[in-house]
């Protein structure tokens, strides 16, 4: 799409941005007494429609009307693949767990994706995978072979999941855009280091950590593959030295505090965003941070619903983008 | 052909030159701010008249270009003046109009940057749309500049007698 497109996009994107939720809201929403005030809060700030009654259809109905505005925006809904795709590699494996199981329910299928779910489920049943795309045929065969030929479902995932990261890398070192480039860096380099933490504290061998990671520019997987199969403090040892060092301090506190670090980190990398007005950058950055508030939503009302204490709570919160 | 005409054809090209290239800059820059003009409105129809002021600052230049232009035309035989003139004056017209030429085309540009980005301060905060106009104005006036300077050149060159 030509930059003479986005202008119009964006300029539309900026009143948009005027509804997003603030730090002061959520912090209206925290201390609202129960989930029905913190409902009440968000109907009155335009979230939710007459037919979505429950928190869940309310954040349903937030999260469609995004991507709704995003597909009335953008032509070229392939732009977004960096998005999508990683969808699609969820559906994949939603697809081989249903043909494996004899399931005919759909409800594990994610929307916004490049490739029915209907076409995937017939491409495994039938073992056709040249029904799927390119990238994702001989991911699929290989997927599906794997958990037929050993049951094992983890290392059915662990090559989707690898599979996916590297297409969506892919995907995003082909786009201009500095935001969709970011994005795919930090969701690779952040599954990078889990796998890491993850196979160190599970004993997992040097082979399989290898295998399961994915290329990156930000980390050198091989010495972070090495530092796990040595020890955690290896790995923290190795990730001082890179981009996500500042983020090792919490990695110390738990996986869910470095991942929240990187949420935050890389919501602080687009905020300039609010700024641009000529490339897709800006609907990248809103998409993103609808689906943060969205995500931050989801979590207190979450909270209050299960009575958590305040601070349980708010350790949880994300920076917001505006 | 005689050394007169070759003289009123570069001064003619001055012109033209001057009118052209400051009425592309200026219909691409209005055509961009257009756009998120439109955007703007789209969301919130109230902001029409503010935005609207927005769309239309890059398109003084276009204007600038066509007095240059006129005011050449008049000098040269062609629309008034003497056409009777040598290679050297028509050259000297010629750049007379290529400061409104360059500066109109590339400020129009400029410009239309700066109303966007202005149109998205409008859309964000409505009430600062006063301010909002100071900014892409502020290019206008290296536009108004390069038409003084091709104003004073041309009715200048007129005067001489080369």
């Amino acid at each position: 799409m030509q930059e003479k497109q986005f202008i119009y996009a964006v300029a539309r994107i900026r009143s948009h941005e005027m509804k997003l939720l603030d730090t002061q809201f959520i912090e209206q929403l925290m201390a609202a007494d129960d989930v029905d005030e913190c409902l009440q809060l968000l109907m009155n700030k335009g979230w939710g429609h007459e037919s979505s009654l429950s928190p869940e259809q309310i954040l349903d109905h937030e999260y469609e009307k995004t991507w709704k505005l995003m597909e009335e925006l953008i032509d070229d809904m392939s732009l977004f693949n960096v998005f999508l795709l990683p969808n699609d590699y969820h559906n994949l494996k939603a697809a081989i767990k249903l043909v494996i199981s004899n399931s005919s329910s759909t409800g594990y299928f994610t929307d916004h994706c490049t490739i029915d779910p209907e076409t995937m489920v017939e491409a495994v049943k039938t073992k056709n995978f040249t029904l799927l795309p390119e990238h994702m045929s001989a991911v699929a065969e290989e997927a599906y072979n794997t958990v037929v030929q050993t049951g094992n479902g983890q290392l059915c995932d662990v090559i989707i999941d690898k599979a996916a990261m590297e297409t969506m890398y892919e995907v995003s070192s082909k786009q201009s855009n500095e935001v969709l480039q970011w994005h795919a860096e930090i969701k690779v380099a952040a599954s990078n280091i889990k796998i890491a933490v993850r196979g160190q504290k599970t004993g997992k061998d040097l082979k399989w950590i290898q295998n399961a990671m994915a290329y990156c520019d930000s980390l050198d997987i091989e010495a972070l593959a090495q530092a796990a199969f040595f020890s955690f403090e290896a790995i923290c040892e190795y990730l001082r030295n890179t981009d996500y060092a500042e983020g090792v301090d919490e990695l110390e506190r738990s996986l869910s505090s470095f991942e929240l670090w990187c949420e935050n980190w890389y919501m602080r990398k687009i905020k300039p965003q609010k700024y641009n007005q000529f490339t897709i950058g800006p609907l990248a950055a809103y998409l993103l941070a609808r689906e943060n508030e969205i995500k931050m939503v989801r979590m207190i009302l979450l909270g209050k619903l299960n009575q958590l204490p305040e601070e349980a709570i708010r350790e949880r919160l994300r920076i917001m983008y505006v | 052909m005689s050394d007169w005409n070759w003289g009123v054809l570069i001064a003619l090209s001055g012109g033209i030159l001057a009118a052209l290239l400051s009425g592309i800059g200026s219909a691409i820059g209005v055509g961009k701010a257009g756009d998120a003009a439109a955007g703007a409105v789209t969301e919130d129809p109230s902001l029409f008249g503010k935005v609207l002021i927005l769309q239309l600052l890059p398109g003084t230049q276009g204007i600038y270009g066509l007095l240059v232009a006129f005011l050449t035309l008049t000098q040269i035989g062609i629309m008034g003046g003497s056409s009777d003139f040598s290679l050297v004056k028509g050259l000297m017209y010629f750049v007379s109009c290529l400061p409104m030429a360059f500066v109109g085309l590339w400020s129009a540009l400029r410009q239309s940057k700066v109303s966007i980005s202005s149109i998205a301060l409008v859309t964000k905060r409505p009430d600062q749309s006063g301010k909002a106009i100071i900014f892409p104005a502020m290019v206008e006036t290296y536009a108004i500049l390069a038409l003084l300077i091709s104003i004073l050149c041309i009715t200048g060159v007129s005067g001489l007698n080369v």
